[in-house]
């Protein structure tokens, strides 16, 4: 492992870590409102100042990572059991089923991804508790992020289907499901892990683009959409730099994933 | 040669026919399964009469069997009539004539300025290694990518920066990082480095021995480039305030506008697929035969 990957490794290891103790960490709740410092600017009592309604920035920045950092990786592994089970599944059945999952790919690949994620989200209730648009955010990008993984995971099982050591599992008798859970699913798994992987840095852009848009969490709830959204209201950097910060964290926590996925992952 | 191109259109025109035809019912059935969708705000105005609240939900009426209505819009877009928008109360038709430039200016542009910095990047870095050339693509591209679209649009807004500057940066990193690792790979091939202890020029191997290998590969991702960027135009319209196809879906969406809906999407997707498919028809002719 070269050097700059032990480094991206150390980066999301101590933003998770930092994330997970935002308890003691952040010297506030994310909605506790110093109602005195309204906009202030950073002080030893807010490293990082204050938002327009006097929330600690730091303490949601922290609480905020934790979801977006725990929850993607929740709608990564929906989008791959989906893909498994749409891609994997078909072409390992072949026929009709392998005909109409790719139709059915093909069908939610000619949609762009943004304009589908943005048009169901504005379609589904907005004006719900914090806690259920965090659940339909996140639901909603593993229900929809499924297509390109699947049009992976249906050729790598395609093959699978046709490989030596299969046809010779069914001349020897062996069929169904037992075939699939000792030959076919454990050739996958590299697959499924890559597009895992893959499919987290993805999704926490997505629910960025979502928040920036007002379509993610809802407040008080911070997420790293939502505190993103905060750039709106922005007049300058130089006057106010540290607005920057949520900006800045995730340029450094998305780098560190695309160091963590080698090279062959990232360009397939 | 010429039955055989035209044999893969005609099975091309079929297959996007067929999933343009799909999207739309699967948009329709979205809206139509959306929360809420029955409800409409002016039912609530305690001005209207009864009569007047029951015609405004009569109204709806033709839209809650998805099925029937689908058949209906596309009886009626056979015929030319797109509809109504529900939202701003105009046809559909005259809403897309006049948005839809505004969308080909933003994206077009963007694209173009995408790829003219993207490539010309990729050919530097690869036709001379300097380091300095490298750093730059590979810091560049991966903190554009870092940065979600929407986040970019806004930053357009604050730096008073046109629309289509953001699309080209939220392309531009796509078309980098591909065309550069294929650019790579065609440059390591034995027969380029042959070509070179042969005293060949720079110009003449990129143009004979580079761009054949890596065309038709970029070629594809040109036709995936036009789907991006239709996607990008959802933030950065709304967000730029351009009055484009991407501010419209925004609208529509907000405001479960079945027949606005229904066509953006079929719209989108026909861009879609016929950007793909002429990729796809463009390498094909273009991939050298055997006699």
């Amino acid at each position: 492992m070269n050097t700059a990957r032990k480094l991206a490794y150390g980066v999301v290891l101590a933003v998770c870590a930092a994330s997970l103790a935002a308890n003691w960490l952040a010297p506030a709740g994310y909605a506790k409102q110093f109602r005195e410092v309204p906009g202030a600017p950073p002080s030893p009592q807010h490293f990082l100042g204050t938002d327009e309604i006097g929330r600690d920035r730091f303490a949601r920045i922290l609480y905020g990572t934790r979801i977006s950092l725990l929850l993607a990786p929740a709608a990564a592994l929906i989008s791959t059991l989906l893909a498994a089970l749409v891609g994997g599944l078909a072409a390992y059945v072949g026929g009709v089923w392998l005909r109409l999952a790719r139709g059915f790919t093909d069908l939610f690949l000619s949609l762009p991804w943004l304009f589908l994620l943005i048009t169901v989200r504005a379609l589904m209730p907005l004006n719900v508790s914090p806690l259920m648009s965090v659940f339909i955010t996140f639901l909603i990008l593993g229900l929809l992020g499924w297509a390109a993984s699947a049009r992976v995971l249906s050729s790598s099982a395609d093959a699978l289907r046709n490989s030596d050591f299969v046809l010779q599992a069914r001349a020897s008798g062996l069929h169904g499901s037992r075939l699939f859970l000792i030959h076919v699913l454990p050739n996958l798994k590299p697959v499924l892990y890559a597009q895992f992987w893959i499919s987290i840095p993805v999704f926490i852009l997505a629910e960025a683009n979502l928040g920036v848009l007002g379509l993610g969490v809802a407040e008080p709830l911070p997420s790293w959409g939502s505190l993103l959204r905060e750039l709106e209201g922005l007049i300058s950097f130089r006057e106010e730099p540290w607005r920057l910060v949520p900006l800045l964290l995730l340029i450094v926590v998305m780098t560190s994933f695309q160091l963590l996925l080698s090279n062959e992952e990232v360009t397939a | 040669m010429f039955w055989e191109i035209a044999r893969r259109v005609g099975r091309r025109l079929g297959m996007i026919a067929t999933l343009v035809l799909l999207g739309g019912l699967l948009s329709a059935t979205m809206v139509r399964l959306a929360p809420g969708f029955d409800a409409d705000e002016r039912e609530l105005d305690p001005t209207l009469s009864v009569e007047s609240v029951q015609a405004i939900h009569q109204s709806r009426a033709g839209e809650r069997n998805v099925l029937s209505f689908y058949r209906k819009y596309l009886f009626g877009a056979m015929h030319g009539d797109l509809g109504t928008s529900h939202a701003l109360g105009q046809p559909v038709r005259s809403l897309l004539r006049e948005r839809w430039p505004v969308t080909l200016r933003v994206a077009g542009l963007g694209l173009l300025l995408a790829w003219i910095i993207a490539s010309a990047m990729a050919f530097i870095s690869c036709m001379w290694r300097h380091p300095g050339n490298e750093i730059l693509g590979t810091t560049l591209s991966g903190a554009f990518l870092c940065i979600p679209a929407a986040v970019l649009a806004l930053l357009s807004v604050i730096f008073n920066t046109p629309g289509y500057l953001a699309i080209a940066l939220i392309v531009f990193p796509k078309i980098y990082r591909y065309s550069r690792n294929l650019l790579m790979k065609a440059y390591a091939l034995p027969h380029i480095t042959a070509a070179r202890s042969r005293g060949l020029g720079e110009a003449r191997i990129l143009a004979w021995h580079v761009l054949p290998l890596a065309g038709p590969q970029m070629i594809a991702l040109a036709g995936i480039t036009v789907s991006i960027a239709l996607g990008a135009t959802i933030p950065v319209e709304s967000l730029c305030g351009l009055p484009g196809i991407g501010q419209l879906a925004w609208q529509a969406a907000l405001s479960r506008d079945l027949p606005l809906l229904v066509n953006l999407t079929v719209l989108v997707t026909l861009v879609t697929l016929l950007a793909n498919s002429g990729a796809d028809v463009m390498i094909h002719m273009l991939r050298p035969r055997s006699v």
